[in-house]
């Protein structure tokens, strides 16, 4: 109910502004509604969000799988760390753009360029955040682990693993927001379709309703993403800990 | 079966540098079906002995020999259990094998049966201890280690989980190793007290009750315990 609410809101204020401003740099909501709509009609919307959802899916996961992995043995072996971290502080500075441009310039503009350079622009906060949990590992359960002799696999999945929960979560909600803001750049930069290459093409032909169309269903998108899958699992991993109140 | 602790010396070195003696000499041997325990004051070393027997810690010299195949099962002075498995799964988890007939057993003599789906995190420190004193008995141990498993419960408690401790002692022949600075313990649920000294650790004195566990009468106790002041108060 309060989400419609601050929904109302937010169209009441995009009508006004519209009003004040003019058409011209903004419209107003029902003529953005008309391109969405067009848009949609001929499957475009559905065909460019499919390619940047993809694109979102693999870096994402790719990351995360690679992120996790490293930051584990980080926080695990010293010496992985030492050699590991000027690496990592390198790439957690290094600008997302250029990352993008140096690898569509070393492999070409293809899609492989574009999934590697979001993917690496995500892996350090998912490799530093992973750090840090398997350094707050509780070594008490681990020795517990040693004394009853609990086979590697086992102790990983329910000693280890569930303390990684929240972390991994951490390292998921906030890697999945930079994706998002950064496969638009990679995708204006040097793909064929995906919004990103969209609203490439209407800032270039000044086409506000078609800009504002695919960012507000991009926009869309995201929430829906979030609520409906990053923010359960994240109570899921966290549930037995004890709430604040 | 038997256990052969020899160990002359374990130390460590300090952030700044130095150079710390935990444990000097301390041999002892351990046969099925005995009761070790010792007894010394806080801070002498007793969990550092405790973590070199149970292999955690592999630094240290001298030698010790364990039956290869003894299964080793562990009560540790803080609970350890896992904050996010149940009471039961926490049990299942060291010990996968258990038949569901033992497992109601055990929790009857440590009368857990309604905690069964707890979390640790509903239980209280008493109830803990108890769970993981289950989970330790759970895995049928050959050689069963327990770190002051009554320390910081109530005087009523802590007898009436010392009882339910000999209860099980009693229900296997296992070489069992118990630390803790309480005497009531010590002379309860012991064949034979070593008395340690204040860090590093060594053995003063090894004290053998010659009368079976169960057949000890309440004054051979309080004779037992006040001889064992005595000794004590003669060292100092």
């Amino acid at each position: 109910m309060l989400r419609l609410l601050s929904f109302l809101l937010f169209l009441a204020t995009w009508w006004i502004a519209a009003l004040l401003i003019g058409d011209v740099k903004l419209p107003a909501p029902p003529a953005v509604l008309t391109v969405m709509l067009r848009e949609a009609a001929s499957g475009a919307l559905f065909i460019n969000l499919g390619a940047t959802l993809a694109r979102v899916a693999l870096s994402f996961t790719l990351a995360m799988a690679l992120g996790a992995a490293i930051g584990y043995l980080m926080g695990r072996v010293k010496l992985a760390d030492r050699i590991g971290d000027p690496w990592l502080i390198l790439l957690l500075n290094l600008p997302a753009l250029v990352v993008i441009v140096l690898a569509y310039i070393w492999a070409g503009l293809t899609e492989v360029a574009a999934i590697t350079a979001i993917a690496v622009n995500k892996l350090p906060t998912a490799v530093v955040t992973l750090r840090e949990g398997t350094r707050a590992l509780d070594r008490s359960l681990d020795e517990m682990a040693t004394v009853f002799a609990i086979p590697r696999g086992r102790a990983f999945r329910h000693v280890i693993l569930p303390q990684l929960g929240p972390y991994i979560a951490a390292a998921a909600r906030s890697g999945l927001s930079l994706v998002w803001k950064i496969v638009l750049v990679a995708e204006y930069l040097g793909r064929p379709n995906g919004v990103g290459f969209e609203i490439g093409v209407a800032f270039q032909l000044f086409d506000i309703p078609l800009l504002l169309a695919y960012s507000l269903t991009f926009a869309a998108i995201v929430l829906v993403i979030e609520t409906v899958l990053v923010q359960p699992f994240e109570f899921r991993v966290s549930r037995w800990r004890p709430r604040a109140a | 079966m038997q256990l052969e602790v020899d160990i002359t010396g374990k130390h460590f070195e300090s952030a700044a540098g130095e150079r710390h003696d935990v444990l000097a000499a301390i041999k002892f041997s351990l046969h099925a079906g005995e009761v070790g325990v010792f007894v010394g004051p806080s801070g002498c070393g007793k969990s550092t002995m405790l973590k070199i027997l149970a292999g955690l810690d592999h630094d240290y010299q001298g030698r010790i020999s364990r039956p290869a195949a003894a299964r080793l099962g562990m009560v540790f002075q803080e609970p350890r259990l896992l904050p996010w498995r149940s009471v039961e799964d926490n049990i299942r988890l060291a010990a996968p094998h258990i038949e569901e007939k033992r497992l109601s057993e055990l929790f009857a003599i440590l009368e857990l049966t309604e905690h069964r789906s707890h979390f640790p995190g509903e239980l209280s420190l008493g109830l803990a201890r108890r769970v993981a004193l289950a989970r330790a008995f759970a895995i049928e141990p050959d050689f069963l280690i327990l770190d002051e498993p009554l320390a910081s419960l109530d005087d009523a408690l802590a007898a009436h989980l010392r009882e339910q401790i000999a209860t099980l002692v009693e229900s296997r022949a296992m070489m069992t190793l118990l630390v803790t600075h309480n005497l009531d313990d010590a002379v309860c649920l012991g064949d034979r007290l070593f008395l340690l000294s204040a860090r590093p650790a060594r053995i003063l004195q090894e004290v053998p009750i010659p009368t079976p566990r169960t057949g000890r009468s309440a004054a051979e106790i309080s004779h037992i315990k006040a001889d064992l002041v005595r000794r004590r108060l003669a060292k100092i």
